[in-house]
Order: C-alpha cells, then sequence, then structure tokens
C-alpha cells in the first residue's frame, strides 16, 4: 500500500490571531502542521508499522511558501518516508488559495507524479480556513471512495472500516476496495513526538519540489473574501442584588427560564 | 546574527523540547516526584527516546551530533519546567559524555558513547567531604598493579550527582599522592564493578528528585585502559570541563528564572486589587521590569559564551561570569516571584516556591560564586 498525506502549514493553535487591513495578520506569527494533519500523518506511520497492511511508503505532501519544508520535515521525522513540496506564495488560509484549487493540486500530484497511491489521508480540516473541503472535493475528482472524519480506521479485506464521527453518533463505512481518501478527525490517535533523531534523521529525507503553476490548475481564488473581522468582543457582565433580581433577568431578559 | 537569533536546527529543538516538557511533565508529576525524592524510570527512559542524552554524541555512535548551545536550550527548556529532570541532561552531556569525546581513547568511546546515547545515565565523581572547592585536596585514591595492567580505587565521594541512575562513573582519583594534584587521573568505571557503594541520599532543600548521593569505592578494581586521557592530566580534564559545564548550569538557573515569569505574568496580569491589575501597578512594574532585564543579560551572557566556544574562542572568562551572574540573578527573580504571587506564592499550590529553593543551589555547584569571582579576578589579573 502507498499512502500521500497531505500536510498543511497554519497558524499555531495558541496563538492569538490578529486581524489587519488584508485579513489576518501572518508576519511574524508562529507557524505549525496543522493539528488535523497531524493526526493523519499518525495514521498512516501506524499503518505503516502494522505488517499486515503492507505499506511501501508514505509520501506527505504540502502546498505553500518555503517554510512547508519545515512542515514536511516534521512530517519525516513522525516517520514519513519523503515528501513533495509545491511551492506557491498564494496564501493557504482561504484569502487567494483555495479547497478546489489545492484538491486539483493533489489530483495532479496522483494522476502524474506519484501514479500509484492508494490510500490518501488528509486531517478532516485546517485550523486557518475551516472549510473541510479538500478530502471530499480530491474524492469526487479522482472518483474515489472516501471516508471523512474518521475515528478509526480498520483494514478489511482489499479495504478498510471506518468510523465516522458524526453529530448523531458514530457511523461505520465499509470502504470495499482501495484506492481511496479519508480525513481524519481528533479522536483517530493522539501523534507521537518527533524525537531529537529522527528530527536529525528526517533532514537526509529527500524533498521534491515543484512550482504550483507548473501543473495544469486554475490557481485562482473562486470565492471573494469580503471581509475578515474578529468576532464582537465578550459584554461586561453586571452583578445583581439579590436571587429575585436574578431570576427576573434570566426570565425577562435572557429568556433562559419559562 | 543577534544572540537571540537561533539556527533552524536549534529552533526546532526548542520547539521539541518545549513541547515534550509541557506535556510530559506535567506539575503534578513534578511534585510526585518532588516528593518521592526520585526521577520516575519512565522519565528518564524517555529522555534517552527523546535524544535528550546523546546530544553532542556523534551519530555514528547512536547521538544526535548537535552542538553545545542545542544542549544549552534543552536544559534551558527542560528547566522551566523541572530544574531536576535538566539537571540530570546537564550533567550527563556537559560533564561526563563531553569528557569522554575531549579525551577518551578510541577504544572508550566506541564502548561508552553507544551506551550513553540509548540507556545508561552517568555520574561525575569528583567532590568529596573533605574536598569541595578545593577539589585537588582528594584523598581518593588509584594504585597501580605491579603490571599497570589495572588499578585499585578506595575512597569515598561525596553530592554526586544522578548517583542512583548512573551506570557509568567518572571517578576522579589521584594515583600518586606525593605528585600533589599532578597525580589526579580521571577513570571511567561501570557503576555495577565489585566494590562501588552508593551511599545515603542526601536530603536537599530543592532539585529534590534529583539524586545526590555518596559513593563509596571498597577496593574497586579497573582496567588501566578505562583511564580517560593520560595519568596525572585528571586535573587539567576537570578544570576544563567544568569550565564549559557551568554554562549549562547557568542555562538551567535561566530555565528557573522563565519558569517562575512564565507563572508570574498570567497572574499579574489577572489579579486585582484597589481596582487596578497588579501588572499595572507603578511599584510592581519597576520590580519586574527590572528583573526582567537582568534575565534578559544572563541570557545573553549564555548564548555568548556558548558561541565562543563552539567557535573555538576562550571562554573560561565569560562561562564563569555567566554562571555566576545567572544564579544570581534567578536568586532574586525566584524570591521576588514568591512575592509577586502574594500569600498563594508561598504554597505548594504554584510551582514558584519549589523554583526559589531549587535554583539556591545554582550558587554553589559546579564552582561556588566565590570561585567563580576568583577565577574571573585571576584571568583578569594576568591579562597583559
Amino acid at each position: 500500500m502507498k499512502i500521500l498525506v497531505g500536510v498543511k502549514r497554519v497558524v499555531d493553535y495558541a496563538v492569538k490571531v490578529r486581524v489587519g487591513a488584508n485579513g489576518v495578520e501572518l508576519k511574524n506569527v508562529k507557524m505549525s502542521l496543522n493539528p488535523f494533519c497531524e493526526i493523519a500523518v499518525e495514521a498512516a506511520v501506524r499503518l505503516k508499522e502494522n505488517k499486515a497492511a503492507s505499506v511501501s511508503e508514505v509520501v506527505a505532501l504540502s502546498i505553500g511558501p518555503k517554510q512547508c519544508q519545515e512542515t514536511l520535515r516534521t512530517a519525516m521525522a513522525m516517520g514519513c518516508d519523503r515528501a513533495i513540496h509545491i511551492h506557491t506564495d498564494l496564501r493557504g488560509d482561504y484569502m487567494e488559495l483555495q479547497s478546489d484549487s489545492v484538491a486539483k493540486l493533489f489530483q495532479k500530484v496522483i494522476e502524474e507524479k506519484e501514479k500509484d497511491v492508494d490510500l490518501v489521508l488528509v486531517g478532516k480540516q485546517a485550523i486557518d480556513s475551516d472549510c473541510g473541503q479538500v478530502g471530499p472535493m480530491l474524492a469526487g475528482y479522482l472518483n474515489w471512495p472516501q471516508a471523512t472524519f474518521a475515528a478509526k480506521i480498520d483494514l478489511d479485506g482489499d479495504g478498510l472500516m471506518v468510523e465516522r464521527e458524526t453529530d448523531q453518533g458514530t457511523e461505520t463505512i465499509k470502504i470495499a476496495k482501495l484506492p481511496a481518501v479519508v480525513s481524519c478527525d481528533l479522536r483517530l490517535n493522539e501523534p507521537r513526538y518527533a524525537t531529537l533523531p529522527n528530527i536529525m534523521k528526517a533532514k537526509k529525507k529527500k524533498i521534491d519540489q515543484f512550482q504550483a503553476d507548473e501543473f495544469d490548475v486554475d490557481l485562482t481564488a473562486k470565492n471573494k473574501v469580503l471581509e475578515v473581522f474578529e468576532p464582537p468582543a465578550r459584554k461586561e457582565g453586571i452583578t445583581v442584588d439579590n436571587v429575585n433580581q436574578l431570576i427576573d433577568k434570566l426570565k425577562n431578559e435572557a429568556g433562559l427560564l419559562q | 546574527m543577534p544572540l537571540t537569533v537561533l539556527t533552524d536546527d536549534e529552533e526546532m529543538i526548542q520547539n521539541s523540547v518545549k513541547r515534550w516538557g509541557n506535556q510530559h511533565l506535567q506539575p503534578a508529576l513534578v511534585r510526585e516526584m518532588e516528593k518521592n525524592e526520585r526521577i520516575s524510570p519512565s522519565i528518564i527512559q524517555d529522555l534517552f527516546t527523546q535524544g535528550y542524552m546523546c546530544l553532542e554524541i556523534p551519530e555514528k555512535y547512536g547521538g544526535v551530533g548537535l552542538n553545545f548551545t542545542s544542549a544549552c536550550i534543552t536544559i534551558q527548556e527542560l528547566s522551566r519546567v523541572d530544574p531536576s529532570v535538566a539537571l540530570v541532561v546537564d550533567v550527563h552531556n556537559t560533564l561526563v559524555v563531553n569528557a569522554i569525546r575531549f579525551w577518551g581513547s578510541k577504544f572508550l568511546q566506541a564502548k561508552y558513547l553507544p551506551k550513553l546515547a540509548t540507556d545508561t545515565v552517568s555520574a561525575f565523581c569528583l567532590s568529596e567531604a573533605n574536598a569541595g572547592s578545593d577539589a585537588f585536596s582528594m584523598i581518593t585514591t588509584a594504585t597501580a598493579s605491579s603490571d599497570g595492567s589495572d588499578y585499585t580505587i578506595n575512597g569515598t565521594k561525596s553530592w554526586i550527582t544522578n548517583a542512583r541512575e548512573a551506570g557509568l562513573l567518572l571517578v576522579f582519583c589521584n594515583v600518586d599522592p606525593s605528585k600533589g594534584y599532578k597525580g589526579i587521573t580521571a577513570f571511567v568505571v561501570d557503576a555495577d564493578s565489585a566494590g562501588v557503594h552508593i551511599g545515603k541520599t542526601e536530603s536537599k532543600l530543592g532539585l529534590k528528585a534529583s539524586s545526590t548521593c555518596q559513593i563509596t569505592f571498597d577496593n574497586v578494581k579497573v582496567d588501566a585502559d578505562h583511564i580517560l586521557g593520560e595519568i596525572g592530566q585528571g586535573y587539567k580534564y576537570c578544570i576544563a570541563i567544568l569550565n564549559e559545564g557551568r554554562i549549562g548550569i547557568a542555562a538551567q538557573q535561566i530555565g528557573i528564572a522563565k519558569g517562575c515569569f512564565d507563572v508570574v505574568m498570567p497572574y499579574l496580569k489577572e489579579r486585582e486589587q484597589f481596582g487596578i491589575k497588579l501588572v499595572d501597578m507603578p511599584a510592581m512594574q519597576q520590580q519586574y521590569a527590572q528583573a526582567a532585564t537582568e534575565l534578559y543579560a544572563a541570557e545573553l551572557m549564555m548564548y555568548n559564551a556558548c558561541r565562543l566556544k563552539e567557535n573555538g574562542l576562550p571562554f573560561a572568562k565569560e562561562a564563569a561570569m555567566t554562571k555566576l551572574f545567572a544564579s544570581q540573578i534567578t536568586e532574586k527573580i525566584s524570591s521576588r516571584s514568591i512575592e509577586w504571587l502574594g500569600g498563594i506564592g508561598y504554597t505548594t499550590d504554584t510551582i514558584v516556591e519549589k523554583f526559589y529553593r531549587d535554583c539556591k543551589v545554582g550558587s554553589i555547584y559546579e564552582g561556588t560564586s566565590n570561585i567563580q569571582r576568583q577565577t574571573i579576578a585571576k584571568m583578569m589579573a594576568s591579562e597583559p
């Protein structure tokens, strides 16, 4: 089995983002591997460690600026064998490069560069754009079966048994035959640490470089961002003098009591 | 480049250690290890797995092959969470591993560096009950056999860090007391050798989880090929290795001071008295700004000492100044931090009281502050 894992370089989850004239301020802001992509990498590496899966190699793919190579290095330090970097300076947080173009770039990589991919693992969504679209779009373009929001992935004959998390509960989907696309949710696994020895070994692993515009893909945004603004500041609370006042406010102002 | 700008590798290491420290050295575990006066074996195992115990060991011996600055960064980030764990890493990497790398024969390097990289903790055995600052007055002896093929070590070493966890001991002995300090010779000793007795564990004010014990050598036989470097050169090696090891201690102190600020700043921003946030009170501002300034200075001194050493330039005076200053400002900052937190700072509900106790030994071990100043003064006096 050959696995392709999508990894995105995003604003670190702990950063308090600021909104400037051009959307979210990215200058000098700490960037990291998208947490859901990290879960996808862990899933791929665990499959590789599972002899029954017979994984030949795990390839990590990232689309973005030069610094994506650091993100790919982290993925390789976790266990990916090699990586592909598609270089573009277009903003990946929905402002410029959007899901449709990303899905099509993934498709081109699979159809033109890495022709024998059996499984694509991606995070369910990126924490900057929060679209959750690349996985399903890619499956659509490739005409491959898909399972999104995976909380459990098991080998099942020629295919996979995937438990998905939905708002109503867990749903189990059988993917009869590979190749397929699976997007990974929070409870799928707890990603391993990249140890220092593995971080240093990852430096020697191969990263193939391409330019985004060398693929026959339209990179222009399909959707126009009209405005980016912070959510309204939390209003100050008030103090009440007694319980009766509290009940009155809850009933008649907040509308929380019948 | 500015001193505080790290290389890509160093930054990656800093992020990695920070993340591991925050997730694995949870406050409850740190307190439990302090209470048990023992570092949990699984943490020691993790230190090896993560690569923190082989930072400067070359890759061919199973290490990560990084630079000295990376070691200091690792020690600093670990100290922010648990200075006792950081000390294990510090002594192992900067005192024993490096001594073996610098002066060990090919035989000793090939035999021990792979073990030190993967599963063997080490201890640096220099001090004795009556030989602290005056280390050269040690009375532990190593007597050569008639044909010189092996030595017998007798004596007791005191205040040995990592004594309980160590599988390998670097022991400084005198092979010829008539020569005074010129008889001092360093031996690489397996901790499970017959005659090695780990003695009573010291009950300390701070760094309680770090094991500090007496080690008695009772007719311990060591082959001559386990001598580190040359006979009678031990005194040179211990001075040289402590010259750089003390930069690692400075890194520990700086990490502790940062650990204090990690707790204090969020608290000051939240706590309000007299309708004003503590962080905005003029009296508080004066204090924490001054403290942060001194911490910044110490940090720059540490990075500069690292860079001087990495570039093969003289650094002994700067290293002594760094350790002296870092231990002084950390003592002050940890003490102030308790005050800034007020009553709660005085309880074990916050970690700051532990940092206050942990850092005190910074002005004592690896060369007391008096020794640092004397070292600096001697160098200044002999400058043209």
